[in-house]
């Protein structure tokens, strides 16, 4: 089987993780999931699955369909870990369904916010990829399940902030060098003011663990994909050159360097380690692996590690249940076996 | 300072909105901001549900009584308000006006410009951009329209240019009979 997105290292790798095109669609003949009875959301469950799984499109027979209501917590937690899934998702409790590409580069939600949130994932930082991927399975899946569309309002979503495209376009950002300049809070400021919103992908507040962000644009009505995605992706790589400018300026100062090696000595030897000081060693091993201070790690081990060490993943992968010290341990011998 | 909406109360409301970096000012009186949907935005800034019926203001929605209910799923309008979550597909088409400024306050635009896959399913009372009809009752019929709208987002200049036109063309309508 392909590697998964998250074991990959893509374009423009050392600040852009991962790239996103969410599409938000529903089926013009149903109510919006909140006024549907669960007969309805059933309805719609069969609907979608037929058109995903039958569609005579050369991808269809890679798609597995996923009974959320079947699976254990755990396994709900890591589809959320693994960026599969929203939090919402698993958590509701009607009728709903996931479909899921063999390389989880492609999901389909059924009957989250709305009958049907569309989503492509590739490695890096590759807008127009992703956005094509999710736009070509957008228009067969039209064709068989009949999308609610205005002329004027263009796709019409539960949810009035997703009316026009439906379209989320995201990327998911490294920023430690610009994150340790306390310069974060001013740069989402301004970025709002583009239309842009920048969040912390773990954890709330204006320090994320690992430095790691989310850009996505804000406005979905009056503005086209192209023209959304041409705007993030100008940013994006004005954050990309800021970004890096200022983590080699870093790179020189002793007091970065210690912090780089002493969380790479860690990482090596930790006998019990929890998931928030694993990932804030791994953002600053990410550094040095981009400045060149640390050699012998690749980037794409790194971001696997991320995704892995996840409570949820790490218990999926591991295949049984862990009591919070016995995940520790489990973490710090999956970090050790992998950073050596 | 008097409101600028009615023209009539003290303003005592501030209100800077700034999107895709274009800023607009405005000075209200509390009532026209309550109306227009600015009522309780800042209390619960946070909660996409809350952001939502704050901006569609209960102020609107009580004085609209009696209210309908949508004959694609059975939503009141009030519903819709309260929730920030709209019941169907002709929702969108029966409460068209009211949600159209809670729209524009969102994305600061009410045209779709993106990816179309097929022609509109909708036969609602949307008009098209341009009128291309000949028909002149059609054509004062969208007029109309945007006058109401260019009325509601207080363009008082354009509307004043439409109300024009359409009294041009009613005069032309007279003669031709």
């Amino acid at each position: 089987m392909d590697k998964k997105w998250y074991e990959l290292n893509g374009k423009d790798g050392e600040v852009v993780i991962s790239t996103r095109i969410r599409l938000a669609r529903n089926l013009e003949q149903y109510p919006f999931p909140i006024r549907c009875s669960n007969e309805l959301r059933k309805e719609i469950v069969e609907k979608v699955k037929d058109a995903v799984l039958n569609n005579n499109s050369v991808i269809s027979s890679r798609f597995s369909c996923i009974n959320v209501d079947n699976i254990n917590a755990g396994e709900k937690v890591s589809l959320v870990e693994r960026h599969l899934v929203s939090p919402e998702f698993i958590s509701d409790k009607g009728e709903r369904a996931l479909m899921l590409l063999d390389d989880e580069s492609v999901s389909i939600m059924v009957n989250e916010e709305d009958h049907v949130r569309l989503q492509v994932m590739c490695e890096g930082f590759d807008l127009d990829r992703a956005y094509e991927q999710a736009s070509r399975i957008d228009t067969l899946l039209d064709e068989h399940l009949k999308f609610a569309f205005s002329d004027k309002l263009g796709y019409l979503t539960q949810c009035p902030t997703n009316l026009g495209t439906g379209m989320r376009a995201s990327v998911m950002l490294h920023l430690p060098a610009l994150q340790s300049t306390k310069a974060m809070k001013k740069i989402s400021e301004n970025l709002s003011k583009l239309g842009l919103t920048l969040r912390g992908t773990y954890g709330e507040g204006s320090e994320p663990v690992a430095a790691m962000y989310q850009l996505s644009n804000q406005i979905s009505l009056g503005i086209s994909e192209k023209t959304a995605i041409e705007n993030l992706k100008n940013i994006t790589k004005q954050l990309i050159a800021q970004e890096m400018k200022t983590r080699e300026a870093l790179s020189s100062q002793l007091n970065v360097q210690d912090s780089v090696y002493r969380s790479e000595g860690i990482l090596k030897s930790a006998r019990l380690i929890t998931c928030d000081e694993a990932l804030k060693h791994l953002s600053n091993v990410r550094l040095g692996i981009t400045t060149g201070l640390i050699k012998d790690i690749s980037l794409d081990k790194v971001n696997r590690l991320i995704v892995e060490i996840q409570p949820a993943t790490l218990i999926h992968y591991t295949g049984k249940p862990l009591n919070p010290q016995e995940r520790d341990a489990v973490r710090a011998t999956l970090l050790r076996n992998n950073i050596c | 300072m008097l409101c600028q909406s009615c023209k009539n109360k003290q303003a005592n409301t501030h209100i800077k909105t700034i999107i895709n970096g274009e800023l607009t000012e405005m000075n209200l009186c509390s009532e026209c901001a309550a109306k227009m949907g600015y009522g309780n935005v800042f209390n619960e800034f946070f909660d996409i549900g809350s952001l939502m019926s704050g901006f569609m203001g209960e102020a609107m929605t009580s004085a609209l009584a009696p209210e309908t209910k949508c004959p694609g799923c059975g939503i009141t309008f009030a519903q819709i308000s309260k929730g920030g979550r709209v019941g169907c597909a002709k929702c969108y088409e029966i409460y068209y006006d009211r949600l159209l400024p809670s729209i524009k306050r969102i994305h600061g635009n009410t045209i779709h410009t993106g990816k179309k896959l097929r022609k509109p399913q909708l036969q609602s009372g949307i008009p098209e951009k341009e009128d291309k009809t000949d028909n002149k009752v059609s054509g004062i019929k969208t007029l109309e329209y945007k006058l109401k709208t260019a009325i509601e987002h207080q363009e008082f200049e354009e509307a004043a240019k439409l109300r024009d036109k359409i009294r041009d063309l009613k005069a032309n309508q007279g003669g031709d009979r």
